[in-house]
């Protein structure tokens, strides 16, 4: 295959960033987003170009570090993570276009790499559980209803990446953070810090300057692990929740 | 808790979601009222009148209407002050726009901010028209709604300035009502049909009810 990338390049957090236009040629349809990426780098390298910085870490669709906007969608046309997105997605002589992450919460560290330290803040904030540490406990010492574990785990399947904030047309990381939220809040193991952790999680997330939720529902559309739009609901159920037994 | 529910994005949601309710319950009550005419000059003025002395005698007269009018007033002014607050927030958040972009979510959610701006200017010009009498097309007689009507819908400009605010508090109420629902977490996977069509009927309901009267003027049903 041979294509088109219009890949944004921009040196620094502190510089002007622009598209500029490379040609690939030699693809194979089998190959990754990335590895593609790993063409036009070596490519570039051998010419004495600065090779386009891009995150990447597992490669299998589990890690949550790549990210980039490939056509103006989080991850590229199909359902998954970027490094799970193969080149038959794309026909040969096409045109792509792949941008950062855009948020003013998630700023552009060098081309197409943001800094996503945000969403650690977020975690830090109230994403955890208080148990003692040490051997496993016995896992039937504490019952979960089916479910209940059934949602917390639909919600646990989040990784991180971002897409829910770079698909939101407000950069808003509700999703994210709901996903976070209702993960734990459903288990008894959360159960301690149901409250504050709503409440704390809540308040990092608007401290991040991250925007408002219009429920559009971008952000689940774009998710690459199916977080459903409902976890915000329920994000706002719990926050409401919290506030009330928080004021009594 | 009043601080924490002003200063969140979340909880800002929230004063809107509630606003937002308040007024369609309003909505509802008027359609209802304004579906008077059809039945004569007789009913909807008697109906007019009746709205000044409802609650006599624990109220005095108009004590009702004025107390439903503080309650809206205050429900626009916050469901604005909130809708501005974090549109400023949302466009802060995302900065810098795709080269690549593409719109995706439905129209009544896009024209969500500018739809409430031309509902609220649209509300002023109502008010003045039909409340006040002042912009009034013809001779503002208070108490008299069903010429009063006729007066208004009787100009092309009328016409037009309604409907398509009728149209845009449609489209509003179509993606506001399952908004509000899932900020005051009522939503899920198993009531989201319910909520849905829920929305989509009373949406559709109220732009048919409300549209009914200017058309009824033009078509003559109505005179």
């Amino acid at each position: 295959m041979k294509l088109t990338l219009r890949v944004w390049r921009q040196k620094n957090a502190d510089a002007e960033g622009a598209m500029s236009t490379y040609e690939v040629d030699g693809i194979s349809k089998d190959m990754s987003f990335l590895e593609m990426l790993d063409t036009l780098n070596e490519e570039l390298i051998l010419k004495g170009e600065d090779p386009v910085a891009f995150d990447h870490d597992c490669r299998e669709g589990i890690c949550g570090a790549c990210s980039l906007v490939i056509n103006g969608d989080a991850h590229g046309p199909e359902r998954t993570t970027t490094c799970q997105l193969h080149m038959r997605s794309f026909e040969d002589g096409d045109t792509i276009d792949i941008e950062p992450w855009r948020a003013a919460a998630f700023p552009v560290v060098k081309d197409l790499v943001v800094d996503r330290s945000a969403f650690d803040r977020i975690i830090q904030a109230g994403g955890y559980i208080t148990a003692p540490t040490g051997a496993a406990p016995e896992a039937h010492s504490t019952p979960v209803p089916k479910a209940d574990a059934d949602y917390s785990f639909e919600h646990a399947e989040c990784i991180g990446c971002g897409a829910c904030v770079a698909a939101c047309p407000n950069g808003a990381a509700m999703l994210f953070t709901s996903a976070k939220i209702n993960h734990l809040n459903v288990l008894p193991q959360g159960a301690p810090e149901r409250e504050t952790r709503v409440l704390d999680m809540v308040a990092q997330m608007d401290e991040e300057g991250f925007g408002g939720c219009t429920l559009t529902g971008e952000c689940a559309t774009a998710c690459p692990k199916g977080i459903p739009l409902f976890s915000i609901t329920g994000m706002n159920k719990e926050w409401l929740r919290a506030n009330r037994k928080v004021s009594r | 808790m009043t601080r924490t529910l002003w200063d969140s994005t979340v909880g800002k949601k929230t004063v809107m979601a509630v606003s937002g309710i308040v007024m369609l319950l309003y909505l509802v009550a008027h359609m209802i009222g304004n579906l008077k005419i059809f039945f004569g000059p007789d009913e909807i003025n008697h109906y007019a009148r009746w709205l000044r002395t409802m609650g006599e005698p624990v109220l005095r007269y108009e004590w009702g209407l004025w107390i439903l009018r503080v309650v809206l007033v205050t429900a626009v002014i916050a469901h604005g002050v909130c809708a501005y607050q974090l549109s400023r927030r949302d466009i802060k958040a995302r900065p810098s726009k795709y080269v690549h972009s593409k719109p995706r979510a439905s129209y009544a959610t896009r024209t969500m901010r500018w739809g409430g701006v031309i509902l609220a200017l649209f509300v002023v010009w109502h008010i003045l028209d039909l409340t006040t009498g002042t912009v009034h097309s013809g001779g503002y007689q208070h108490l008299h709604p069903y010429q009063n009507i006729i007066d208004t819908f009787s100009t092309w400009y009328g016409d037009v300035i309604y409907i398509v605010a009728v149209l845009a508090m449609g489209l509003h109420v179509q993606h506001g009502f399952w908004s509000a629902a899932q900020t005051l977490g009522a939503g899920s996977r198993t009531r989201d049909r319910v909520l849905k069509t829920v929305g989509n009927v009373l949406a559709a309901l109220l732009t048919a009810g409300f549209i009914s009267v200017p058309v009824g003027v033009m078509t003559g049903l109505v005179s």
